[in-house]
């Protein structure tokens, strides 16, 4: 039985204004073991810690439990505390009793009740706890970020800068991702090529900057200062070392019917092809689905027009193991599928579409070479409608519950650009609300409103009736004025809400990070740590983690990065004594723990054992303890209860729950 | 029978093996048991027949510790226990020499009795002769004939199939007899409210006597040191609170073998009070075929069990608990 003490903190009126402190503390001198309680306004304040460290001094306590907030918050602290004071800091337990308790009760007798059983639990538990010593694990010195969109070049080039080397995994041929299809940008109106090429050119060029287009994350293993990653390198049937670049290839293939991507599909591109002409690398791929060449094996053409060689058919998908010590998710974002939207006709005329279609129509790169026009028929348009929120901010399960939040300030640019370029166009735009925070934003939209004219109308679309002339026929209602609108339009854009790219569930199970039920990945503390993923070594650079703009998605990388160079910085890492142990004389060497093992920990020895008298050579585990991270998947498989998790052993969880049902 | 014992005597005294282990007539008629044989003399006593449903794999286990090789015979569902004791490294392949014996489908003595049968003395027919299509039971009260599939155990009437999934030689033939759905009772206890699942369980449970017969016959129940008779975990010769207390072992039990039970049938041959506890067990192989997509224990020695490997495609936690709502 140790002797232990036990600390109520009051957190201000968090916990008191609920919770009973003075009662916890009069329940805790009951409990088996303890010879001291307290409760204090503030036990995190230097105030408080020094009172838990007087009474381990003067009471010689063997055990520490502190009953305030999530272990979260200040486990660390008052571990910390305990050892200054000559106590093993794993002989600290936390009680709940913030936001396991008091925060989500409003009667103080329950609540109070509450908490002396959380406090019971954690008394049952420090009983059994057993000192612990932490040990270390190294740091691999590299850092790996995946996407190679504005957010992940930004990671890639501020871990760069700092001397880190850094590789970038790209799915697409090019790095870019959306912003290289973005005509300009809010909300300055500069141009988003203009911006973004330097960095890309930068990132390219940077001697720690290694970039793997037309590549993919295969697997991922270890664990923060150790990850092996195996990244696929799909095969670009193009030799990088050997391409020039010339664009011959492109322009000679035969097959190009193919819809370009990079264009949203509004146009087609050949089978061989770089997506954009500010491409990096500035190497073609070939896309082996559409490619004559592939599909029949008759063509051919672009290999026998290559000056260089540089085509090869034969090039097989290489994968490339490397070793990380930090991994920053930069995954980004994609339009949502509008197929539950065809109120607004979007697959019955060409005439409505996204707006990142209408980017690509506005760009001079694009399908009509800047030129707005109707995609059906080629003619100048006289009247837009531009209808907001088509899929954001949806109440029922059809779309998104969230707000997109771009779309009010690019609708915005859209209108002033098309008013600016054509002031013989009306443009309309369909509101529920305009948000326009942000440095000069609101300005931006007043300026599209009273400088530009365009017609803002606070209300929804209920329907788009593609009519028999071609004009689409916007009913919509004017919620100001209580009206319904019929209005006819010759080009109708949808803002469709952004939704992460599909891909990173994928990736957030290989990497074991979480994911909200929308798919974006979930940040360590939505306040104090918002580009950190709860899995150590995992950070979390622009879309992926929620909608944003430029400004703040480079904000985002920024700070993404600096907290993987906190983390290459360091040569040692101290790991969590928490790991797993298997006792010899128990473990049948089933192998069924090594097979759910995530981190490779388990290893299987034949030892000589003495199993009471008994000798014999048995087939048993070996715990590694610098590979394993303490998850316990080991422990609940284990049929014979062989495995054990040092700190949370099967006896101490028992204990806590005999003591809360006692 | 007689080949299995020539030949049995033949691989003794070729050195072989060391040892055969095989069924030997038990005090009664109908209760033959597991048996070590190790010379010519002992094998006389040798016995197969309708009778021997014992599963001999779990045997394996301390013979792979002997000196030589031992001769054990397995019947087609044996072999599925004996190669998931292998997968899990408890059974070391090259201590066994594996004579995959035919199956007609085995007997079960409380089965014949539900016949209405009483004062049983002895039953014949249950020799493995090439028809065995009829049993004559002996009685206090007369001789009475049944046909064989309805003295047969349950397992039989849903088996898995009469192939083995592993052996050095095969002798004698077997006979399809399956007959049943392997999952009909454990769907008919699906179908059960609440309260009439409970009530089932209730009362097949309290018939428990705890004589651990059950636990010690199961292969998968082969821990070094079982969990019940630990006393690490402070449950080893706890008393009851409650009456229902008991029936936490079947189920503790049931979570134990999950993914690794062969459905060999065992734990329900042996209970002297019939409960039928093989249902657990069976509830748990459903689940598993209808949530990660069929799977048989111990038929194939490198497949990932479903309970111990993660694939992308696996159901999310929120499947299961929307499958369980409804």
């Amino acid at each position: 039985m140790q002797r232990i003490g036990v600390f109520v903190c009051h957190c201000g009126s968090n916990i008191a204004a609920t919770v009973d402190v003075k009662k916890v503390v009069e329940m805790a001198m009951c409990e088996p073991g303890v010879v001291h309680a307290e409760d204090y306004p503030y036990m995190c304040s230097e105030a408080g810690q020094a009172k838990i460290q007087a009474a381990i001094k003067e009471k010689n306590l063997g055990g520490v439990v502190v009953c305030s907030c999530s272990p979260r918050m200040h486990e660390n602290t008052f571990r910390k505390a305990a050892e200054k004071a000559g106590l093993n800091p794993y002989m600290v337990e936390i009680a709940n009793i913030r936001e396991h308790c008091s925060w989500i009760h409003k009667n103080m007798e329950e609540a109070t009740e509450k908490a002396v059983i959380l406090m019971k639990a954690a008394v049952a538990k420090v009983n059994l706890n057993t000192p612990l010593q932490a040990g270390e694990s190294r740091v691999t010195k590299r850092a790996l970020v995946i996407g190679g969109g504005i957010a992940g070049i930004q990671t890639a080039l501020d871990i760069a800068e700092a001397g880190y080397p850094v590789d970038i995994v790209e799915k697409t041929p090019s790095i870019g991702g959306r912003m290289s299809q973005l005509d300009k940008t809010f909300p300055t109106l500069d141009c988003s090529a203009c911006i973004l090429t330097p960095k890309m050119v930068e990132a390219n060029a940077h001697p720690n900057i290694n970039i793997y287009t037309y590549s993919e994350v295969e697997k991922v293993s270890g664990f923060v200062g150790d990850f092996t990653v195996d990244i696929r390198k799909k095969a670009r049937s193009v030799d990088m070392s050997k391409c020039t670049g010339c664009g011959v290839c492109q322009e000679k293939c035969p097959n190009k019917k193919t819809p370009n991507e990079f264009n949203r599909g509004l146009n087609n591109r050949s089978a061989i092809y770089t997506p954009f002409a500010q491409a990096i690398p500035n190497v073609p791929v070939i896309d082996r689905e559409h490619c004559t060449k592939f599909l029949t094996g008759k063509c051919g053409i672009c290999a026998k027009v290559c000056q260089a060689g540089a085509v090869d058919y034969e090039q097989q998908d290489e994968i490339i193991t490397e070793k990380y010590g930090a991994i920053v998710v930069a995954t980004g974002f994609n339009m949502i599928n509008l197929d539950k939207y065809d109120e607004y006709a979007y697959s019955q005329s060409k005439d409505v579409i996204t707006s990142l279609e209408l980017e690509r129509i506005m760009n001079a790169a694009g399908p009509t070479k800047g030129h707005l026009e109707r995609l059906s028929d080629g003619k100048a348009p006289k009247e837009m409608v531009f209808i907001q929120c088509v899929g954001s901010r949806c109440a029922d399960k059809r779309g998104k519950s969230y707000c997109s939040k771009i779309c009010c300030m690019y609708t915005a640019k859209h209108a002033m650009l098309i008013r600016d370029k054509y002031p013989d166009v009306n443009v309309t735009v369909f509101y529920i609300d305009v948000r326009t925070p942000g440095k000069n934003f609101d300005e931006f939209y007043r300026r599209a409103v009273e400088e530009y004219g365009v017609n803002y109308i606070k209300g929804q679309v209920g329907k788009v009736i593609p009519q028999p002339d071609g004009k689409l026929l916007v009913q919509g209602s004017d919620l100001l004025s209580n009206k319904q609108i019929l209005k006819e339009a010759d080009m109708v854009v949808l803002a469709a809400a952004i939704e992460p790219e599909p891909g990173v569930r994928n990736i957030a199970t290989m990497l074991t990070a979480s994911i909200d039920t929308n798919d974006f990945l979930t940040e360590a503390h939505a306040k104090l740590r918002p580009v950190e993923s709860p899995t150590a070594g995992i950070f979390l650079s622009g879309v992926c983690q929620g909608p944003k703009d430029i400004p703040e998605t480079v904000s985002q990388a920024g700070a993404a990065a600096v907290k993987a160079i906190g983390l290459l910085a360091k040569d040692k890492l101290t790991t969590n004594p928490c790991t797993a142990k298997a006792d010899e004389l128990m473990c049948n060497g089933c192998s069924q723990c090594a097979n759910v093992c995530p981190y490779g920990a388990i290893s299987y020895e034949t030892k000589l054992i003495n199993d009471h008298g008994v000798r014999e050579d048995r087939r048993v585990a070996v715990v590694n303890s610098a590979l394993c991270q303490g998850c316990g998947a080991c422990t609940v498989t284990c049929p014979s209860g062989a495995m054990d998790l040092q700190g949370f052993s099967n006896r101490q969880i028992l204990a806590e729950v005999d003591a809360i049902c006692r | 029978m007689q080949e299995l014992i020539t030949r049995a005597k033949e691989l003794l005294a070729d050195g072989t093996v060391a040892r055969v282990l095989g069924w030997k007539a038990g005090d009664l008629e109908y209760n033959p048991q597991p048996a070590f044989f190790t010379n010519e003399k002992e094998l006389e006593e040798f016995v197969y027949n309708g009778f021997c449903g014992a599963n001999l794999s779990k045997y394996m286990i301390e013979a792979s510790k002997l000196e030589g090789k031992t001769l054990i015979c397995l019947k087609p569902c044996d072999s599925y226990s004996f190669q998931q004791l292998m997968k899990e490294h408890r059974i070391d392949r090259e201590k066994a020499y594996i004579i995959g014996v035919g199956c007609k489908g085995k007997l079960d003595i409380d089965r014949i009795k539900a016949n209405g049968l009483k004062g049983v003395t002895g039953v014949t027919g249950a020799e493995l002769t090439d028809d065995c299509e009829e049993l004559c039971v002996t009685t206090l009260y007369g001789d009475k004939k049944i046909p064989y599939a309805d003295g047969m155990l349950e397992r039989c009437s849903v088996c898995k199939g009469k192939e083995h999934m592993i052996c050095d030689e095969q002798i004698g033939e077997s006979k399809d007899t399956k007959t049943g759905e392997r999952f009909a009772k454990v769907a008919a206890v699906e179908e059960m409210s609440s309260a009439e699942k409970f009530a089932f369980f209730q009362k097949e449970l309290s018939k428990c006597i705890r004589c651990n017969a059950c636990r010690n016959v199961c292969p998968a129940c082969s821990c070094r040191k079982c969990v019940f008779d630990s006393t690490k975990f402070d449950s080893a010769q706890k008393a009851n609170v409650d009456s229902f207390e008991e029936k936490m072992f079947h189920i503790i039990r049931a979570f134990h073998v999950a993914g690794r039970c062969t459905d060999c049938g065992e734990c329900s041959r042996v209970c002297p009070q019939g409960i039928p506890l093989h249902l657990f067990n069976r509830k748990f192989i459903k689940d598993i075929n209808e949530l990660y997509g069929e799977y048989q224990a111990g038929a194939d020695i490198e497949a990932k069990a479903p309970l111990t490997s993660y694939v992308f495609e696996d159901v999310e936690p929120s499947v299961v608990a929307e499958r369980s709502k409804s």
